[in-house]
């Protein structure tokens, strides 16, 4: 590649987001591939642990270290919907809509938990602590309906009065497992 | 029937089971430890293919055909576990990775043995966020006692055990779309041939396998291919994890032999239908299969038996229980909606048809449902797919099954919902109908009245622009 081609391809400059750290977890997966572009999923989820969002430089950022082009990563990062361009909330609760949950009363509980925070599906309360969502089978199925929060909490099987419960508590903020390795 | 010893979910009870001390307490890794001093591959892979061990992910292959098709002068293989687990209401692979993590492991280790893989990547879901961490410990643990790595049990033969996370894609757990996944890029399922087996994740022979299927491995090395045919109906052998979830007393998760029937799960297992209600329907096998009507509830479900009624398959094995107060066009719409939310783009007649069906019957929830619907539906639903040969992968055959299954066997409630429940509202204008039986319209005198009868939903906003 001349040099004008790479100063083409390159993202007008900006403080970087991704922190050496971030960039060293990343680099840590290489050996566990035959390619580099192999790291684009857990290198988004990377981004998106820290972040909570994958913004579109972090995608440049990342697609360097990978040595692949930029378009290569917003192509994957597109097809799965799980990535946003804007900050989630602290916490972000998936509420399944699926069949055996549905059956149950899940699609009521959606709207009703949305209902209480005076958000839609997919968005954040304004303070910035609950995002909440529908899923397709979260595949907790033996506690549905249920919800499942990002941190790993499960939720079920729910009514309207612990929909009320559960939103109480994942506004007291996450509560991640210390990592078991 | 002697009563049946739980074989796969033996160490669900026991306390700590994902710990590698208690699971070695328990007679852990010596079928591994036996398969690699004692057998020679080949010998595993005949073992396999004897007891007949057939795909617990849905398909149901043969896992010992499948690992023949290997090429044999192949320099490496990959082994990719398929932990993708999304079809709605299945849930037995998180009881196994979460309950018994090592079992998993060794059933990795002999099939990597037997296949010579010497990498496996276990693709989870992301959804699975508690069993991530527990088979990461796990592999940990294992690795740290000698059962992975380098060398292992002094027979030269090394492994690495790889946890990679999906991003919630219901795709991505057909054995391409993970493929397609795990290279980084979009889980678009491949046009098969060729195969995983001769090409498969970056170029090189791969296997992919489900959780279930390689759980039950070890416990074939260790007891034979005789014990596990003994189990089972005599055509489908061994255990199975059965999943029952909706409209019963109790969602379990069970363990019993193949050919249980589904009343008989439902009954004696789950308690029985929830408020003392009847069955209307079930599912027996993931919601792709299909459906069977309370008269077909004594088909045992095993591989072959659902054919009879109509179903797909066995699937996954998971039943969901629909009850008499619930009407089956809720069913439709929420198996349709699934389809359609979850059909990756790639094909034509499913992204398309998974839509159109969608939309159709929210229609005909709606109170616009016309009687010629039902057959329009069914004449799309009989053209999708990879049996009509219209798709590359079976995600297009599993939306059409419940559509065939539900229109044929509850017809006449379907057409009385349509027939009572008229909206004028939702009906088409008449100017959809000129343009759909092929009239000359003018559109410019037509303006006024609009080409959709709803105004444009609240999904056909712009998006919030990225804040950078």
């Amino acid at each position: 590649m001349s040099a004008d081609a790479t100063t083409r391809s390159q993202p007008p400059r900006r403080i970087a987001i991704l922190t050496e750290p971030m960039k060293e977890k990343i680099r840590a997966l290489f050996p566990r591939y035959p390619s580099k572009q192999a790291v684009t999923l857990p290198a988004l989820q990377i981004v998106h642990e820290h972040l909570r969002c994958v913004p579109l430089q972090a995608m440049a950022e990342i697609a360097e270290l990978l040595e692949i082009e930029p378009a290569e990563v917003h192509d994957t990062m597109s097809f799965y919907g799980f990535f946003p361009q804007s900050p989630l909330g602290d916490v972000r609760v998936w509420v399944c809509r699926s069949l055996s949950c549905m059956l149950r009363g899940g699609d009521e509980l959606l709207e009703h938990a949305c209902h209480r925070l005076g958000i839609e599906p997919g968005q954040s309360t304004p303070d910035g602590k609950v995002t909440v969502d529908y899923a397709e089978c979260l595949g907790i199925c033996d506690f549905a309906p249920a919800a499942l929060a990002d941190d790993g909490r499960v939720y079920g099987p729910l009514d309207e009065g612990k929909v009320d419960e559960m939103l109480e508590e994942v506004k007291q903020g996450r509560r991640d497992d210390p990592p078991r390795v | 029937m002697p009563t049946f010893e739980p074989v796969l979910s033996r160490n669900f009870d026991v306390a700590d089971g994902h710990a590698l001390r208690v699971y070695e307490s328990r007679g852990g890794y010596q079928a591994a430890r036996k398969a690699l001093t004692t057998m020679s591959p080949d010998e595993v892979v005949g073992l396999v293919k004897d007891s007949e061990l057939r795909g617990r992910g849905g398909a149901g292959f043969p896992c010992g055909l499948k690992w023949t098709f290997l090429p044999k002068d192949r320099k490496e293989t990959l082994m990719c576990v398929n932990a993708d687990e999304s079809e709605p209401a299945t849930f037995n692979n998180r009881y196994l990775m979460e309950l018994d993590p090592h079992q998993l492991l060794e059933g990795i280790l002999i099939s990597c043995f037997a296949t010579k893989a010497s990498t496996a990547y276990i693709y989870i879901r992301y959804e699975y966020i508690r069993a991530y961490k527990i088979l990461e410990e796990a592999i940990a643990e294992a690795r740290a006692a000698g059962h992975l790595g380098k060398n292992i049990y002094g027979s030269g033969f090394d492994l690495d055990v790889w946890v990679h996370r999906g991003a919630g894609a219901y795709i991505c757990g057909e054995e391409t779309g993970l493929i397609e996944s795990l290279e980084g890029k979009r889980g678009w399922p491949r046009i098969k041939p060729p195969f995983p087996a001769i090409e498969g994740a970056f170029r090189k022979p791969t296997v992919v396998n489900n959780v279930e299927t390689l759980c039950c491995v070890p416990h074939i090395v260790e007891r034979g291919a005789d014990w596990f045919k003994s189990i089972g109906t005599p055509k489908s052998y061994g255990p199975k994890l059965y999943t029952v979830s909706g409209h019963v007393e109790k969602q379990v998760c069970v363990e019993l032999p193949l050919g249980v029937t589904c009343r008989e799960l439902i009954d004696e297992h789950a308690g029985g239908v929830w408020k003392g209600r009847k069955a209307k329907a079930a599912v027996p096998g993931g919601i792709s299969m299909g459906l069977l009507s309370a008269d077909e509830l004594d088909t045992p479900l095993d591989f072959e038996s659902l054919r009879k009624p109509g179903c797909l398959g066995l699937g996954t094995a998971a039943v969901t229980v629909i009850d008499d107060h619930t009407p089956i066009i809720d069913y439709l719409i929420n198996t349709s909606r699934f389809f359609a939310h979850e059909s990756c783009g790639q094909c034509t007649p499913c992204r398309e048809g998974t839509a159109w069906m969608s939309k159709t019957l929210q229609r005909i929830k709606a109170g616009g449902g016309r009687s010629e619907d039902l057959d329009i539906m069914l004449h799309m639903a009989n053209n999708l797919g990879i049996i009509p040969g219209t798709t590359i992968c079976g995600l297009a055959d599993g939306a059409a099954w419940p559509i065939k299954n539900a229109v044929t066997k509850f017809r006449d409630e379907l057409e009385e919902y349509i027939r009572t429940n008229q909206n004028p509202a939702a009906r088409p204008t008449p100017l959809q109908i000129d343009i759909a039986e092929g009239r000359v319209v003018n559109l410019e005198a037509n303006r006024r009245l609009g080409i959709a009868s709803p105004l444009p939903a609240a999904a056909l906003r712009a998006p919030e622009p990225p804040k950078l």
